[in-house]
């Protein structure tokens, strides 16, 4: 009987001690890969290195700001949260894809506009050019005015 | 005839010259948007004698700096980064400077450029620099005042319009304290 509460004990040691260790494999899972706070970083230029996407960016003010990503990641921040927090603190021009907003909207509205002008141009012309080689090209002549049909038809009708 | 009539050509002021009309409208708007932009991004550092607008500064203890409050006081603003290796060679005689005008009206307010906040305070440390220092937030303090890289110093004077810009790091203790003098004459 005495052996009974000697096992629960030992089983309670053993499920705590798995516990214990599943928990550092989970603190472990949230540590950033590199390819995490990339994935992040090229979404991001840095003002100082313009035209240079974040997770190719060689200075040491790029290499600061990929550790704040990981840093926020393994508190858990969310992709958009991280976004929200670097425009707040440097801008939007550090998204490489600019928010829809103010003067940003041409970005967004100029090119499939100019598309569309463009293509509504070509139509037009092309509809003019062939309008115009149409009215240049001479008329074929009526079957009717043509001697040798008419005696065919003529013809066709007799024998029918 | 009637084929005739719908070939004609279309006469002035319907729909097509309108459509013309806009295309241009719009070609010319946009030139203007980019000659705008092209203005803004050659016009350089805002220069001896402007009035920039004032700004608010929160420091990185959470303290704010309103520099419309600081009319009638020289205000020296520093832009600089943790990354900026120039700003290392003046940040030391910065707070000497500061030490030395810190009670004569002279307020210096250093503006934390595009940085990460454990590095800048570190750099802070590293350098004992006590005066106030507070995050450039979308840097909108260095748009305002066009900045082109770091370290850049302004002074404004006691009336608020500037009165010293130094681009690049001050090479001397002495090159501070003669333009903060200098702000301070009437």
């Amino acid at each position: 009987m005495r052996t009974l509460p000697r096992l629960l004990l030992s089983i309670g040691v053993v499920v705590l001690g798995l516990a214990a260790l599943a928990g550092s494999a989970a603190a472990q899972g949230t540590t950033p890969t590199d390819d995490e706070v990339n994935a992040i970083a090229k979404q991001l230029y840095c003002p100082v290195c313009e035209n240079i996407p974040l997770d190719v960016c060689p200075t040491q003010a790029c290499a600061q700001w990929r550790n704040t990503i990981r840093l926020k990641l393994s508190e858990g921040w969310s992709e958009q949260q991280i976004k929200d927090y670097f425009v707040e603190q440097y801008g939007a021009r550090v998204l490489a894809t600019p928010p829809a907003t103010g003067l940003n909207w041409l970005v967004y509205v100029l090119p499939p506009a100019a598309f569309l002008i463009g293509a509504a141009l070509l139509f037009r012309a092309l509809r003019s050019w062939r309008r115009a080689a149409t009215a240049s090209t001479p008329a074929a002549p009526l079957a009717s005015d043509d001697p040798y049909i008419r005696r065919l038809e003529d013809e066709l009708r007799r024998q029918g | 005839m009637t084929e005739a009539q719908s070939d004609a050509p279309v006469p002035p002021g319907t729909g097509r010259n309108w459509g013309v009309l806009l295309v241009w409208v719009a070609v010319l708007g946009l030139l203007a948007v980019l000659g705008i932009g092209l203005i803004r991004t050659t016009q350089g550092p805002v220069g001896v004698g402007s009035k920039p607008d004032p700004f608010t500064l929160r420091t990185f203890d959470g303290v704010e700096y309103d520099t419309a409050g600081l009319v009638g006081q020289v205000v020296l603003i520093n832009f600089w980064a943790s990354w900026c290796k120039p700003c290392e060679q003046e940040a030391a005689e910065l707070e000497q400077a500061y030490q030395q005008f810190k009670d004569q009206g002279v307020v210096f307010l250093g503006v934390n450029y595009v940085d990460t906040e454990p590095e800048a305070k570190a750099y802070l440390e590293r350098f004992g620099i006590t005066y106030p220092n507070g995050p450039d937030l979308g840097t909108r303090i260095s748009q305002a005042f066009r900045i082109r890289g770091v370290p850049e110093t302004y002074i404004l004077g006691p009336d608020g319009r500037m009165a010293h810009v130094k681009i690049g790091p001050y090479t001397s203790l002495d090159e501070i304290v003669q333009a903060i003098r200098a702000a301070q004459a009437p």
